[in-house]
Formats: C-alpha cells, structure tokens, sequence
C-alpha cells in the first residue's frame, strides 16, 4: 500500500506539472517554476502568522497570492525595466526568497516552521501524512486529495484553454491581433503554475516539483512534433518515472525523490541520443549516410 | 502631402506611439481607400511594423484614434487579418503547417469550440493558393524561410477578411513565389478586399502598388503611387542617403514614371 500512495503522489504531481511545463518551456520560461518554488516562501509564512496553524488551505492561499505577485513583479521588470526575462525572474525570485528568510528569522519562535518543511517536503512521508474525520475514519494519504483537485482543476484548464494557450504561445501578437486575451491567459497560466507548484512541493519537496516541471516536456518535446502528443508523452513518462523511481529507490535504499530525479535525467539523455529524428544518434547516421551518398 | 478619400477602409488620425513614453511614431494621419493594395515604405526603424500593430491593437496608441471600416477595431476584428514578420515567432514550435493555417480561424471560433471540417476545408483551400498542398503534414521548422512565410500568408487567408495587413511578406521569397503572392494578392483586391503591405524593395514598389505610404517616425506622404512615389519625398522618407537615391531616381526614369506630381 505504501508503495501505491507514493507512486500514486508522483503520478500526480508529475502529471500537473509536466502539462503546465510543456507549455512553459514553449515560452522559454521553464525556471519560472524555480523562481515561484521560491518566492512563495514569505506568503506561506504569512498565512501561518494570521492563521496561527500549519492547515493547508490558507498556507495554499497564501503561497498562490506570492506566486501571482512574483509573476507580475517579473512581468513588470521585463516589460517596463527592460530586463531580460531570465534576470528579472533571478532577480525576484531571490529577493522574495530573502524576504521569507527574514520573517522565519525574525518571527522564530513564534513560528513553528522552517524551510526545510517549506521546501523539502518530502513523498516518503505522503502515505503517514493521513486524513482522519472526526470519527475516527481513516480517509488515506491528505496529500492525495489536495494533488487530485489540483490535477483535475489543470486539466480543466488545459483542456479548455488548449486553443488559446497554443496560439499565445506561438504566437502571441498574432493571437493579440486576432482578439484573443493573451495577457489574461499568461497570467492564468501562472496562477496555475503558482498552485500546483505549492500544493505539490508541501508534499514531494521542491527538487522534484522543478525536476517534473521541466524534465519530462523536454524529454517528449524531442519525441514529437505535435503539441497534443507532447502532452500525452509527458504524462506517460511522468507516471514511468514515478513507477520505477520508486521500485530504484526501494531497492538502492535510497532517497525516493533523487532517484526519481535521476531517473529523468536517464530518461532524457537516452531519448537526447537515440530520438528517431532529434536524437544525436539519428543525426550522426543521416550525415554519414549523406557523406557516403555524395 | 496626403490624399483625401471618402468612405475610407482605414483612417487614421494624428495617431502616436511610444515605447515607454519615447514616441516612435507621430503625426500619421491617413485614409486608405477600399480594394487597393497599399505599400508601406520607409528605411529601417521607420516605425513600419510599429504602425500595423498598432492598427492591429497588438501595442497600445498614446493617441489619436484609428478607425476601420468607420468602426473601432473590435467591432470588426473578423474582418481584419495580420501577417507579422516572420522572425516573430519561434519556429521550433511542435506544430505542422496544417496547424498554423489553421490558427488563422480561431478568430472566429469562441473559447469552446474546435476547428471543424469546414474549417479544415478553409485551410487546405488556402494552402493550396500558396502552393504548400503537399507540405500540410510538414513540421513548421522543416520548412525553408520562404516556405514558412507562405504558410504566414495562407493562415491570414484563411482567415476570410476584408483588410489584410502584412509585415515583409516577401522578406526571404524567392522571385518565383513573390510573382505568385503578388497574383494572389491581386485577386484579392479585385474581389474589393484591401492589402496593406510593408516593403522594403523600392524597385518593385511601382508595380505592385496603387497606393502608397511613406514613413519615417512621421507620415511622409500617403497617395496613389504615381502621385507620391517620386524622388523628393522618398528623399525625405530615406533621410538623403544619396548614393540609394540616385539609384531610385534612375529606376523611376528608366519606366517613365513622371519624377514629379502633376
Ligand atoms: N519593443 C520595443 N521597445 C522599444 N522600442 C522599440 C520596440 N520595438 C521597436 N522599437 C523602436 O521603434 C522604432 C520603430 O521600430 P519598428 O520595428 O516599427 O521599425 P520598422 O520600420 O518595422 O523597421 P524594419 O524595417 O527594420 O522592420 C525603432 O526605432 C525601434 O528601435
Ligand atoms: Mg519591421
């Protein structure tokens, strides 16, 4: 059973993020996950200050309102500071960072919360973290419920936005000219990203969060030239990675979320070397191929 | 100088446009008459691609108003089409040039609904006018420059509109393709629809033009092309650069066009 939960936990989580990554990646704007992992620190602080406990909604409140405000602070720097997408994202992302540090510091002992539970929250803990009604009824791993509704919600999202999304993404003047809200969806798509990133790095830690966010995308982006495909390939690989980061890590006796990390990067690098089109492998054979026609 | 037109499709006035609050563009103020195909002409930086967005509402106006068709932009946004410069867009983008020509009918389709047979319909007509019906499968980075810009143009065509403008649609074309787009666009202009296209090259604007429309940060001159295209006032839009000048001075003479206006 323990092994479902986590399994189940990956699936989840690697399922919203590699959907909301593909489309990041598409815009070059793949450490935005990073940056929002990370500037979402002081609004989890905050929430615990108001509200006094560790319960989740508000803390989800809370981180999702920092991780919208970090995106307009970067859209700001980059539209009207003329900073470079990649600075202003570094330069915001730390700074909000820094400033949850400072209230962690300043509150300490008062606060009953360091980064390590903010930012390492860790999958191996997902199947003891349960949900217990009031009579005593054990609903299994809480951790299940949040990623479920958050799954269902981006799938929604991207289910019904697929149009718009692909054009703003593509081209985003042109979907401008033709009426379409651009700026509306961009920051639709940062909320999106701001929630998931939250409701899953409370569960599964940061590390892998960014790891799902960009490494099965750009796995399925060498796979395929359709963006429906990329999509479905992210997913698939998502619940493969998960699977079998598991069972690696079950038997290594290792830390579950590394192995599942590692995993993506031996995904990656083999699909980066034998990909029938992309792959350098496929690459290297057509230019012999061609030496030898000539 | 300026021609006054009644019962203009495009009419500007005193439109400005800045890029964080440094204008770009002023003092444009010009009417375009319905079934021409006009050309914007001016040098690098001129503010070319800063005007067609603007009337496009892809970038804001300081001020001024732009009116289509006698309306605001938005009232009659499915009748007006947009090709930008082809660098714009990232071509490594998963996409096959059925997808991209078919984006040119999303306009029309609200949030829920999808591209349905009649619109697939649209999309191969219009990439059959441009010449790519044996690349509808083709990923869009596998297609040459020239190709990719007449996947450009069949997307605006799908989208059936009645004022097109477009950004260097012959930047990269070969001979062959610019005499067919040119042909399609002459069609078009028969069929009463109006082109507005950017330009770079001044050798060929006589004969793709009826209309023309100088520019550099400020209206030069906007008239049908034998009125305004002649040496001073492309001088004035190129800012004397004398050797390029001679050049388009000879050229004029060589077609006997008559160098000044009536
Ligand atoms: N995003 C921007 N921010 C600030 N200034 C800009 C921006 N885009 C263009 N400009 C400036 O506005 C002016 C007009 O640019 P625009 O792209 O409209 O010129 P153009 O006539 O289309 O030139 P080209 O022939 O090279 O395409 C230029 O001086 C340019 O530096
Ligand atoms: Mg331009």
């Amino acid at each position: 059973m323990i092994a479902f939960w986590i399994i189940l936990t990956g699936s989840l989580v690697a399922i919203s993020c590699g959907l909301l990554g593909s489309f990041l990646i598409l815009r070059k704007m793949s450490m935005i996950g990073d940056a929002i992992s990370h500037a979402v620190l002081p609004g989890i602080v905050i929430a615990f200050l108001l509200s006094g406990n560790r319960e989740p909604l508000s803390m989800l409140l809370g981180a999702g309102f920092f991780g919208l405000l970090s995106t307009f602070i970067i859209e700001y720097l980059h539209q009207k500071a003329k900073l470079q997408t990649d600075a202003a994202i570094g330069v915001t992302f730390t700074l909000l960072f820094a400033v949850g540090i400072i209230l962690i510091s300043v509150f300490t002992g008062k606060v009953d919360i360091d980064q390590d539970c903010v930012l390492y929250g860790e999958i191996a803990y997902v199947p003891i973290d349960l949900w217990i009604l009031d009579d005593g009824t054990i609903m299994g791993p809480r951790p299940i419920y949040i990623l479920s509704t958050v799954l269902v919600l981006i799938v929604l999202f991207i289910t019904i936005g697929y149009k718009h999304l692909k054009i703003g993404t593509f081209d985003p003047a042109f979907a401008t000219a033709i009426g379409i809200p651009t700026v509306l969806w961009h920051y639709l798509l940062m909320g999106a990203v701001s929630i998931t990133t939250v409701a899953s790095f409370e569960s599964v830690g940061s590390i892998l969060v960014v790891a799902f966010l960009i490494g099965p995308p750009a796995t399925a982006y060498l796979l395929t030239d359709d963006l429906k495909k990329m999509l479905i390939i992210t997913c698939i690989l998502g619940v493969l990675i998960s699977f079998f980061g598991y069972w690696l890590a079950y038997w290594l006796n290792a830390s579950i979320a590394g192995c599942m990390t590692v995993l993506l990067g031996v995904f990656f690098t083999i699909v980066f070397i034998f990909a029938p089109n992309t792959g350098i492998l496929a690459k290297k054979l057509k230019s012999n191929k061609n030496a030898i026609s000539i | 100088m300026k021609e006054d037109i009644v019962d203009p499709v495009l009419e500007i006035h005193d439109l400005t446009v800045s890029y964080s609050r440094k204008p770009v563009l002023w003092d444009i103020d010009f009417s375009l008459p319905k079934g021409c195909i006009a050309g914007i002409i001016g040098p690098n930086g001129a503010g070319k691609s800063t005007l067609i967005k603007t009337i496009m509402g892809v970038i804001p106006s300081s001020s001024g108003y732009i009116k289509i068709f006698d309306q605001t932009l938005n009232a009659v946004r499915s009748r007006v089409s947009y090709v930008p410069q082809r660098e714009s867009v990232d071509w490594d983008f998963p996409a096959s040039v059925l997808d991209v020509v078919l984006m040119g009918r999303y306009g029309k389709l609200g949030l829920f609904k999808n591209t349905n047979k009649q619109d697939k319909r649209i999309a191969l007509e219009c990439l059959e006018k441009v010449g790519l019906q044996d690349y509808t499968k083709r990923q869009i980075s596998q297609l040459s420059g020239g190709q990719q810009q007449r996947v450009f143009l069949a997307r605006a065509l799908a989208q059936e509109a009645d004022l097109y403008l477009m950004d260097e649609p012959f930047a990269g074309v070969d001979a062959a393709t610019e005499k067919a787009i040119i042909e399609i666009l002459r069609e078009m202009a028969n069929k009463n629809k109006t082109i507005i296209v950017v330009h770079h090259d001044l050798q060929s604007v006589v004969n793709y033009f009826d209309w023309v429309i100088l520019i550099n940060m400020r209206l030069v001159a906007s008239g049908p092309t034998q009125k305004v295209f002649n040496n001073k006032l492309i001088q004035e839009a190129y800012g004397g650069k004398l050797t390029l000048l001679t050049e388009i001075g000879n050229i004029l003479e060589e077609r006997q066009i008559p160098p000044r206006e009536k």
